[in-house]
C-alpha cells in the first residue's frame, strides 16, 4: 500500500512538449511510472518518445484511461490547464508550475470545489511512491521503499530529509509536496489523514515553513486524529516579518504564521519538533527504536 | 510589491473611489504649486515612502496656510524617517504627497485581502479607523466585521449593505459604501493586489465619504498580466542588491548577519539560515538560486554575497536533484576564481554526483572547505568566521 499513487497509475503530461515537461516526462517514465499520454494544444496526433500527444485531456483520458494528470505549464495558462483536466475528471491532478497568479487560483479552488478531483499543487516538487511510480520533478534515486510518510511544503528540503531517512536504510511510503503557494489543492490535514489510514505508513514525518496557519490546523488534526509517530521540522526560524522568502506563501505577516507558533502548536500536539533540519532522519530513528 | 500612497490615491480616482485632492511633489518648490491648486487653504504634507507608522515618526504635517507648505516641506524632504516598519536604519523621504485638509466627522476601517485560508478575497471593515486594526482585533474582536467573497461571482451589493449596516453607517452613506467597496473589489481583482487597505475611510461633515489613506500591495506573481502596475515599481524603496539579484532571476534577501548563503530551493535556503543560527552565528541573508542553477548565476550570486560588506564567509548548501553536482561544482570553481573570493568558502554538494563533485573541489586550486552534511556546512563556516 501507498498513498493516491501506485505501479498502477497512469499518468498524463500537460506540457510534455516544453522545455521543463519533455524532460520531466522523460525521467518519471525512466523511474518506472506508466506515462500514458502527453497533451499540447495543436500537436495532437503527434508522439514523444513513443507517448501519444493530443490536443486535449478529454481525448487523452478516453483513449488512455489516465487517471493522474502532470502539469508543467507556465504560470499565464496553469490556471486553465487545472481546470481542463478537473472538467475531464481526472480524479488526480497535480501540478508542479510556479508562479500562478494568486487570484488565478482562488478561481481554481472555486472550480475545484463542485468536482470529484484532487490537486496537488502548484508550485511543488510532485509525488512518489518509491519503487512504483514517480509523478513529479524530485530526484527518483535518494527515495527507497518503506514505512515513513513524507509530506511538505518544500521541494529540496523534502530531498534533504528523504536522503537522511535512505542513508539510515529508513525507506518512504510515499512522498508528497503540498507546494509552497499560498492558495493550494490539498493541505496538510489532507494528506495526514490519509498516512493515518494507510497501513504501510508507520510514521511521517512533516515539513511545513513560515506563513499561513496551515501547521496550526494539522497541529489540531493531530491531536485528536494521528495515533502514529510525526517528526515535524518548520523552515524559517530566521526569517524577518513581511519578506516573501522565496515561495509566494513563506511570509510572516501581522505577526502571525510564526515558525516559533508553529513549532509550539505541533509540540503541544505530541509532534516531536526538530529545531535542527539535519536531525529530521535521527528523530524518525527514534521513532521505530522505540 | 509596493506602491506609494500618491500612486495607490491616482489608482482609486481611476475606479471611482473618493480620495483628497493632490499630487506628488519632489521638491519645495513643487509642493508649493501643487498647494496652489488646491481648493481648501489647509493642506496636508505626507512623506511617501513604503511604511506605515509615517505620522508618528513625524512624516505627516499639517500647514495652517498655502505658504506653510514650503517651509513643511522643507523640514520633511531629505529627513531619515523611522518607523516600526522601516527597522532602526530608517528611509530618507525623497517624495511628498501635497493634498487638502479634509473636514473629519468618523473615521472608518476598511481593508481587502487575499484571503489563503478560504482562498478568496476578504473584506475586513470596522468602525474604529485610524487605529492598526491588529490592535483592534486584540483589544475589540467584535468591532471587526469580515465577509468573504466568492470568486466565482464577486462582490454583490447585499453583501455591502450588509457590512454598512453592521458598522451603523448612516443612512446618506450606505450607497457611497456599497458602491465604493465595489469598485475597490474591481481594482482588487483586475489589478492583481494582494492587499488593500484604507485607513482612515472618513466620513465628512456633510456626509461623504473618502479614502484619506491608501495602502496598496500586488501579487508579483500578476504584474505579467498588469504592466501598467509594473511601471509603478520604485528601485529607490528597494535594496539594491536585491533589485540586482532579481535581475538574474535570484531571489535574494539581504539580512543582517555576517555569514552569506547560497542555496538552491526556498524551503532548504531557509533552513539553511536557521542553521547557521543553531550553529551560533547570524545569516547574511536569504539566497534562492533557484532548480538551474548554472555557472552564470552562481557567479552572479558570489558577486552579489561578496558586494555585501557584512559578510565575513560563505556557505554553498546545493542539493542536486535535477542538476548534476559535478556541474555545479565546475561552477563554483569558475566562478571563484573571476570574483575572487577573499572570504572563507564552505560549500556541501549533495545529490546526483556528489562524489565526483567534491573530488572536483578537492582537486581544485581553489581555497575551499568541503562539507559532507547541512549540519557539517554550518559548523565549518561559523568556526571560519569566529
Amino acid at each position: 500500500m501507498s498513498i493516491l499513487v501506485n505501479k498502477n497509475t497512469r499518468v498524463l503530461v500537460q506540457g510534455i512538449t516544453g522545455k521543463e515537461g519533455s524532460y520531466h516526462a522523460s525521467a518519471c517514465k525512466e523511474y518506472g511510472t506508466q506515462v500514458m499520454a502527453g497533451v499540447t494544444p495543436g500537436k495532437g496526433g503527434s508522439d514523444f518518445e513513443g507517448i501519444p500527444v493530443f490536443n486535449t485531456v478529454e481525448a487523452a483520458v478516453i483513449e488512455t484511461a489516465a487517471d493522474v494528470a502532470l502539469i508543467f505549464v507556465p504560470p499565464p495558462f496553469a490556471a486553465d490547464a487545472i481546470m481542463e483536466s478537473a472538467e475531464a475528471a481526472v480524479p488526480l491532478i497535480i501540478c508542479i508550475t510556479e508562479g500562478i497568479p494568486v487570484m488565478d487560483m482562488m478561481r481554481v479552488k472555486r472550480f475545484l470545489a463542485e468536482k470529484p478531483v484532487r490537486l496537488i499543487g502548484p508550485n511543488c516538487p510532485g509525488i512518489i511512491t518509491p519503487g512504483e511510480c514517480k509523478i513529479g520533478i524530485m530526484p527518483g534515486f535518494i527515495h527507497k521503499k518503506g514505512n515513513v510518510g513524507v509530506v511538505s511544503r518544500s521541494g529540496t528540503l523534502t530531498y534533504e530529509a528523504v536522503l537522511q531517512l535512505t542513508e539510515r536504510g529508513i525507506g518512504q511510503s510515499t512522498c508528497i509536496g503540498i507546494g509552497g503557494d499560498p492558495v493550494n489543492g490539498t493541505n496538510f490535514i489532507d494528506v495526514l489523514e490519509m498516512f493515518e489510514k494507510d497501513g504501510e505508513t508507520e510514521a511521517i514525518v512533516m515539513i511545513g515553513e513560515i506563513g499561513g496557519d496551515a501547521e496550526e490546523a494539522a497541529a489540531v488534526f493531530i491531536q485528536k486524529n494521528v495515533s502514529k509517530p510525526v517528526v515535524a521540522f518548520i523552515a524559517g526560524m530566521t526569517a524577518p516579518p513581511g519578506r516573501r522568502m522565496g515561495h509566494a506563501g513563506a511570509i510572516i505577516s501581522g505577526g502571525k504564521g510564526t515558525a516559533a507558533d508553529k513549532m509550539a502548536a505541533l509540540e503541544s500536539a505530541g509532534v516531536t519538533v526538530v529545531k535542527n533540519p539535519a536531525l529530521i532522519g535521527e528523530a524518525i530513528e527514534k521513532c521505530f527504536a522505540k | 510589491m509596493n506602491i506609494h500612497e500618491y500612486q495607490a490615491k491616482a489608482l482609486f480616482r481611476k475606479y471611482q473611489i473618493p480620495v483628497p485632492n493632490g499630487d506628488v511633489a519632489f521638491s519645495p518648490e513643487e509642493a508649493a504649486s501643487v498647494a496652489k491648486t488646491l481648493e481648501t487653504p489647509i493642506c496636508v504634507v505626507k512623506a511617501q515612502i513604503h511604511a506605515g507608522g509615517r505620522g508618528k515618526a513625524g512624516g505627516v504635517l499639517l500647514a495652517r496656510t498655502r505658504e506653510e507648505v514650503i517651509p513643511l516641506a522643507k523640514e520633511i524632504l531629505g529627513k531619515i524617517l523611522v518607523t516600526p516598519q522601516t527597522g532602526p536604519e530608517g528611509k530618507e523621504v525623497k517624495k511628498l504627497l501635497i493634498e487638502e485638509g479634509a473636514d473629519i466627522q468618523n473615521e472608518l476601517y476598511l481593508s481587502l485581502v487575499a484571503d489563503r485560508g478560504s482562498g478568496s478575497v476578504v473584506v475586513i471593515a470596522s468602525t474604529e479607523g485610524g487605529m492598526e486594526i491588529e490592535e483592534v482585533a486584540e483589544a475589540t474582536p467584535e468591532k471587526i466585521i469580515r465577509l468573504s467573497i466568492d470568486p466565482a461571482f464577486g462582490f454583490q451589493a447585499y453583501e455591502g449593505r450588509s457590512i454598512a449596516f453592521k458598522m451603523g453607517l448612516p443612512k446618506e452613506v450606505i450607497g457611497q459604501f456599497v458602491k465604493l467597496l465595489g469598485n475597490l473589489y474591481r481594482l482588487f481583482i483586475e489589478k492583481g493586489a494582494m492587499q488593500i487597505e484604507i485607513n482612515p475611510l472618513i466620513i465628512t461633515g456633510d456626509n461623504r465619504l473618502i479614502a484619506l489613506d491608501a495602502k496598496v500591495g500586488f501579487d508579483d506573481s500578476a504584474l505579467f498580466k498588469n504592466p501598467d502596475v509594473s511601471k509603478l515599481r520604485d528601485l529607490d524603496e528597494e535594496d539594491v542588491l536585491e533589485t540586482r539579484a532579481a535581475e538574474f532571476g535570484l531571489n535574494y534577501i539581504k539580512l543582517d548577519g555576517k555569514i552569506g548563503c547560497m542555496v538552491n530551493g526556498a524551503g532548504l535556503a531557509m533552513s539553511t539560515m536557521d542553521v547557521i543560527k543553531l550553529a551560533g552565528s547570524e545569516p547574511a541573508n536569504f539566497l534562492d538560486v533557484g532548480g538551474g542553477a548554472s555557472k552564470e548565476t552562481v557567479k552572479q550570486a558570489f558577486q552579489i554575497l561578496l558586494d555585501d560588506p557584512n559578510v565575513k564567509g560563505v556557505l554553498v548548501n546545493i542539493f542536486g536533484g535535477i542538476v548534476r553536482c559535478e556541474r555545479i561544482a565546475g561552477g563554483i570553481i569558475d566562478a571563484a576564481k573571476e570574483v575572487s573570493l577573499n572570504v572563507p568558502l564552505v560549500v556541501r554538494l549533495e545529490g546526483t554526483n556528489a562524489t565526483e563533485a567534491k573530488t572536483l573541489l578537492a582537486d581544485s586550486d581553489i581555497e575551499l572547505i568541503v562539507a559532507d552534511t547541512l549540519w557539517d556546512g554550518a559548523q565549518k563556516i561559523v568556526a571560519q568566521v569566529s
